[in-house]
């Protein structure tokens, strides 16, 4: 297969996806989808191309790529993704946030759903796990790298500054850390919210390597991550800060805080899919 | 009947058993949050240099960092004062580490009132409550130096989450050296007919020399030692108190949440009979020496004999 194709492959992997987001958090009329929308580029690339992973779910992930989400609330790409992996049936994203589901409405590990390893929901506290997980794959002398995926939005938390800090004093140099640089959250933009400032100098200036890339560009993301890997094992994190445009790319959805987490309705629904080509077949 | 050995803080006994541990199994990383020497956690800085974790003051990354070691494997414990160990990352340990059923062993030092002149910001009292309504959480207040070993070591081989409370001050050390630990076993201390008490932690030498002064007044005093509240030995504790009918509980810990709360309600529901709690009453601590803080607060070995009275006028 030629690079291209397999971009135009990646592609269509990701408007499924895309499809399985709306038609999930439509069933239940709940869910976050503008944030599932506008990372879906990045989790097709990554569980489709970017980590050597194994599907045959193991909790210790031993000799393997590991993956933290960290902003929870984007279950339903986290869901397609992982479904369309192979880690469980496809079929079973019907079963999103409905009683007696292994797809609860924020990832977890008690229903013991293959591909979650840790609990997410409750923000900020996703990079302190990777980075453990990281540093177990040190003392065990396994090189595959940690990944993990934290909402712009979430970096208010404080405690995301903590695991910053620790990762470049510790020079944990095998995990990869995006951020949904979207400029979105609940009550309006980041800027109205509570300013990022510039967050580059910032993650700089803790002692990262930082990257920049646009997360809807399916061939700028496999670019990027390529040299992120090249960077692990020289001493510092690594950094990702990737542009997204919420609800991407539904026209009368996209870029707006509004439907960080709404669900539309009939209406909505038909006219959203109709934008995305049905590719590898509705759940 | 018990020969105090010497006098050594509880967290010397968690400082050597990590330390042993840590020799034993490979697996065990020590994190600590800019407190080693208080947490005696040197010894195996010193001789594991790689596994162990200076955080720095963070405590709430060093929750998160402990439960994505047990990703690969590993058993971290995880070394502050008692409250920063719980009430200050109890989030961090509800989603990362409970819910998620990561096997973290939090380890917490200077816990309750004999902390002493830092004060009440540092004497934490709620923290067995809080650990205790966690779902699977295992409650762990050993009363000395020999058990606080026995246990930081026993914890290594139960595989789930497990909160560790001991404390600062040098106590009566008057258990076995090399005692087994086993989660979730009550330990009957001395045997008597005409009340239980059950005792956690600090409090536990403190029963044991008010049953000696009950002795004296003809009174007939069980002392258990309830070394882990949660799960609690409801057996034990049953057993007990169907012989003597009734009961007397003594902790370093608000009344409301901790080891007599979690007596009651079993008695509550299974065997209904008079109680009284010797605990700290709805208030925060203050800075003072911890013998004149446990006698302010009701805390101490009279205390105790004036609850078992009050209790058999019930009964």
């Amino acid at each position: 297969m030629t690079a291209e194709n397999d971009i135009s492959q990646l592609q269509r992997i990701a408007s499924q996806i895309r499809r399985d987001i709306l038609r999930m958090v439509h069933a239940v009329q709940s869910g976050h989808p503008g944030g599932s929308l506008g990372c879906a580029d990045f989790f097709t690339a990554l569980y489709f191309n970017i980590m050597n992973h194994n599907p045959a779910f193991n909790m210790d992930g031993q000799g393997e790529d590991i993956f933290f989400l960290s902003n929870g609330h984007i279950s339903p790409v986290f869901y397609s993704a992982l479904a369309h992996s192979g880690y469980f049936p496809v079929a079973e994203l019907a079963t999103f946030r409905k009683l007696n589901t292994r797809l609860q409405g924020h990832p977890a590990t008690h229903e013991h759903l293959p591909g979650v390893r840790v609990a997410s929901g409750s923000l900020g506290q996703g990079m302190s796990v990777a980075i453990g997980a990281a540093l177990a794959k040190k003392l065990n002398n396994d090189n595959s790298i940690v990944y993990s995926l934290h909402g712009d939005g979430e970096l208010n938390e404080g405690q995301n500054w903590e695991a910053l800090m620790f990762a470049a004093h510790h020079k944990v140099d095998n995990i990869i850390s995006t951020i949904d640089y979207n400029h979105q959250q609940i009550d309006g933009t980041t800027d109205q919210v509570m300013s990022l400032g510039n967050l580059k100098a910032k993650l700089e200036s803790f002692g990262w390597t930082v990257l920049e890339m646009n997360g809807n560009d399916m061939q700028e993301i496999i670019n990027t991550m390529g040299r992120a890997k090249a960077y692990c094992n020289h001493g510092k994190p690594i950094a990702v800060m990737m542009k997204t445009i919420m609800s991407y790319p539904i026209d009368f959805m996209m870029d707006s805080h509004k439907w960080h987490g709404v669900a539309p309705n009939n209406e909505q629904l038909e006219k959203a899919l109709s934008q995305l080509e049905e590719t590898l077949g509705d759940y | 009947m018990y020969t105090v050995q010497n006098t050594k803080a509880t967290r010397d006994g968690f400082g050597d058993g990590l330390f042993e541990i840590g020799s034993q199994n490979s697996d065990v990383v020590g994190l600590c949050a800019d407190l080693t020497e208080s947490l005696k956690m040197n010894k195996f800085k010193e001789h594991f240099p790689d596994r162990f974790v200076q955080v720095g003051i963070a405590e709430a990354n060093m929750i998160g960092i402990a439960a994505g070691l047990t990703i690969g494997g590993k058993i971290p414990y995880t070394g502050t004062f008692a409250n920063f160990s719980t009430g200050r990352v109890y989030d961090q340990i509800r989603q990362s580490v409970a819910y998620s059923g990561k096997n973290v062993k939090i380890c917490a030092s200077h816990a309750g009132l004999t902390l002493g002149e830092d004060g009440a910001t540092h004497q934490i009292l709620e923290d067995i409550g809080m650990m205790r309504m966690l779902p699977h959480m295992v409650v762990i207040n050993p009363c000395d130096y020999n058990q606080t070993k026995a246990a930081t070591m026993a914890i290594a081989d139960y595989f789930g989450p497990v909160y560790l409370r001991f404390g600062r001050p040098a106590v009566p050390n008057f258990t076995a050296p090399d005692q087994k630990f086993e989660i979730g076993k009550a330990l009957h201390l001395i045997e008597g007919k005409d009340v239980s008490i059950f005792a956690t932690g600090h409090l536990v030498w403190k029963a044991i020399e008010a049953q000696d002064e009950l002795a004296k007044l003809g009174i007939s005093a069980e002392v258990i030692n309830i070394h882990t509240i949660k799960p609690l030995d409801e057996d034990a504790v049953l057993a007990s108190v169907t012989k003597t009918r009734c009961v007397v509980t003594a902790e370093e810990h608000q009344r409301n949440g901790g080891l007599g709360d979690a007596i009651a309600q079993l008695l509550a529901r299974k065997l209904p009979l008079p109680i009284e709690m010797v605990a700290v009453n709805d208030s925060f601590g203050e800075s003072g020496k911890p013998d004149e803080l446990m006698k302010k607060y009701g805390l101490d070995t009279p205390d105790i004999i004036t609850a078992v009275h009050k209790v058999l006028q019930r009964r």
